[in-house]
């Protein structure tokens, strides 16, 4: 009943001045459409960024790197053992490239519960024989069937086929970039040169692209056993093992417990990628600071059609107060105004805020780097409608709190006497 | 059962702006139930002063304030609204209706909020009190669509909703035209003669005040004949 009568007496006073409590709740409205807009649209991306990498790189890489040796034999001689060492006479070693034993690795990873898949990889730099000149690339040798279930790359094939590596004999895929270069054409036959002057013809089946041009422009793609038969090197003779896992948060972890188990260097994807994250962190940072403002913004329109309304309504506060009601329901009368205006404003701004994202996600988006795309992306995460709630009910409550406290402050003898 | 309506004792009041200026002195004076009484005296002698500290609007004073018994004293400004809610109907010079709403909800409004009784009966109320006021006709209409005799009577009725211990007015006529002067002070004996009801009026009026059950006159802050 009270609070019935408190919500009248509110009504009626936010209807006297319904032009200025509209704007005030469009202003809401508006600035909750644009944090949701903004928020879905930069959830989208970085969602879509995250998803890129993600999906295309492995969790785990399993590789041989090339390194100082660790220990100079000059360290070993106890009489230096104070003395500053400067003397590196242990050169890298010519260590093998490739994975040891890779054949029993595999096993034992596709036997591990935590790994999704495997794929192998060998890499080598060549030459793409180009009439007189010969530019610089890098193969890889894959498991064209393995890399496109794990890593998506038939989806960066934009001619021919990725199972066109393995069907044709001594099939390439060419990047993008290599193949203008060589003005190669589909089913054109071009010769590679590898480090050890052995060359190889091969016949082009596909072109890569991965929207990085520099990747594009060196890297081409071959089955694993065409590369060993360029390199000389037997079947078993691997430089990477690419590992997806059931869950990638576990990478960090497990690409230590695979590094020391199987004696390789091991790099999980968050160390190798850690700037993306960065990114994204810094995306999401600055949507949600441009939202928050905006209904900040929003709010101090609350605050002041308030303080306008309740410096109209002088007489009326200080005539309720004589026949007898508290200060708090004075207060109580004009926080739910505010709050009106936010739960109003806000209701509608959820609504066309889902309708802008809609909308965004029907602008053509169609980019070299993102074959897949043809939308802009947009998140539709219940949770930044929670947030728009809960903050605009927030602000317009903080707006309103101050006026109203001012309203119930008022000193009804003041009022009347002035008169 | 108390036969005190209002009962005063020793208030003094100060104003302490720059200087400290004594409003009230000593005041110290009963009002019985069912009394019609009129305060007057000078301009300036404080007797709107007196009625605002009587009306617990005003709470800065000292000395001691009796309604229907209670002490006012250390009331909460929560428990005075309440107070002033349930036994004290107010009539200012000035109407002060709430033009947002009808004339029959500003007569509501005081008995909404005490909910002693259903809105139905509130307002089943709120028509009488309107009808016997002669302004049933204009219930629907919003305050600045009325004269300002009519907006009087309207106050009178919103005092009156919740049957209350006493009615306070300051200068109730003071703002109306001889012939509306006279319908307002009749309303009033009638309430005093016919209902009873506990009346304390400010006026200049002399002929009003004459017409009252009994005179206060103040001079500067203080009683000197009742
Ligand atoms: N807020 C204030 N600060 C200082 N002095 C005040 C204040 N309010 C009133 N006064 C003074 O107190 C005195 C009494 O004022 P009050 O309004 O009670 O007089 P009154 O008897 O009602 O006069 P009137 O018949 O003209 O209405 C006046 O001299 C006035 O100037
Ligand atoms: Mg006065």
């Amino acid at each position: 009943m009270k609070v019935r009568l408190i919500y009248d007496i509110a009504l009626s006073l936010l209807l006297a001045r319904w032009r200025q409590t509209l704007v005030a709740a469009i202003g809401v409205t508006f600035s909750i459409t644009m944090f949701i807009a903004l928020l879905s649209f930069m959830g989208g991306l970085n969602k879509l960024l995250d998803s890129l990498i993600t999906n295309r790189t492995p969790h785990i890489r399993l590789y041989h790197q090339l390194q100082p040796a660790k220990v100079q034999p000059a360290q070993l001689y106890p009489g230096f053992k104070n003395a500053y060492n400067f003397i590196a006479s242990i050169k890298p070693k010519n260590r093998q490239l490739d994975i040891h034993n890779s054949g029993a690795v595999i096993a034992a990873l596709h036997r591990d519960a935590h790994v999704a898949g495997v794929a192998p990889r060998l890499q080598a730099q060549v030459f793409y024989n180009v009439g007189v000149t010969d530019i610089t690339g890098l193969l890889n040798g894959i498991d064209a069937a393995a890399e496109s279930r794990l890593f998506s790359f038939g989806d960066y094939i934009i001619a021919g086929n990725a199972a066109d590596l393995s069907a044709v004999t001594d099939g390439i895929i060419l990047g993008k970039g290599v193949a203008d270069k060589m003005l190669a054409h589909i089913g054109d036959v071009i010769q590679v040169t590898a480090g050890n002057g052995t060359h190889l013809q091969l016949k082009v089946v596909g072109f890569y692209q991965s929207g990085l041009q520099q990747v594009d422009d060196v890297e081409s793609f071959v089955a694993v056993g065409t590369a060993q038969k360029l390199l000389g090197e037997p079947g078993s003779y691997i430089t990477d093992i690419e590992i997806k896992l059931n869950d990638i948060k576990e990478a960090p972890a497990l690409a230590k417990v695979y590094g020391r188990l199987f004696n390789v260097d091991a790099i999980d994807i968050q160390t190798a990628n850690s700037e993306f994250e960065t990114g994204g962190n810094i995306r999401t940072t600055i949507s949600y600071a441009v939202g928050v403002t905006l209904l900040i913004v929003a709010g101090f329109g609350i605050y002041n059609i308030l303080n306008m309304m309740i410096y109209e309504k002088m007489d009326s506060i200080a005539i309720l107060k004589a026949t007898g009601f508290s200060g708090r329901d004075v207060r109580n009368i004009f926080i739910l105004i505010a709050l009106s205006i936010g739960v109003i404003g806000g209701g509608v701004g959820l609504i066309t805020g889902f309708g802008l994202s809609a909308i965004i996600h029907h602008v053509p988006f169609n980019t070299n780097a993102l074959p897949t795309v043809h939308v802009y992306p947009v998140d539709f995460n219940p949770r930044f409608y929670i947030i728009a709630s809960v903050f605009s009910v927030l602000t317009t409550y903080m707006a309103g709190y101050f006026p109203s406290r001012k309203a119930s402050k008022i000193d009804p003898v003041v009022i009347i006497r002035g008169k | 059962m108390e036969q005190t309506a209002i009962k005063a004792i020793g208030i003094n009041k100060w104003f302490r702006d720059q200087t400290d200026f004594r409003v009230l002195t000593n005041v110290t004076f009963s009002v019985n139930k069912g009394e019609f009484v009129s305060v007057t005296g000078k301009s300036g002698c404080g007797k709107s002063t007196l009625l605002y500290i009587l009306s617990t609007m005003d709470t800065d004073y000292e000395g001691d304030l009796y309604l229907d018994g209670a002490s006012m004293r250390d009331k909460k400004e929560q428990e005075l609204a309440v107070v002033r809610n349930e036994k004290i109907g107010f009539v200012f010079q000035f109407h002060y209706l709430l033009n947002e709403f009808t004339v029959l909800k500003n007569v509501m409004l005081p008995g909404l909020k005490l909910a002693r009784y259903t809105a139905h009966e509130v307002e089943h109320k709120a028509y009488e009190h309107l009808k016997m006021l002669g302004i049933k006709d204009e219930a629907l209409k919003y305050p600045n669509q009325l004269s300002g005799g009519q907006k009087q009577r309207v106050a009178i009725a919103r005092a009156l909703i919740n049957d209350p211990l006493i009615i306070m007015a300051d200068e109730p006529t003071g703002n109306l035209d001889k012939k509306n002067s006279e319908v307002v002070f009749d309303i009033f004996s009638e309430l005093a003669h016919k209902y009873h009801q506990t009346l304390l009026i400010v006026t200049h009026d002399n002929d009003f005040a004459s017409r009252t059950g009994r005179i206060i006159e103040m001079v500067d802050g203080q009683i000197v004949g009742s």
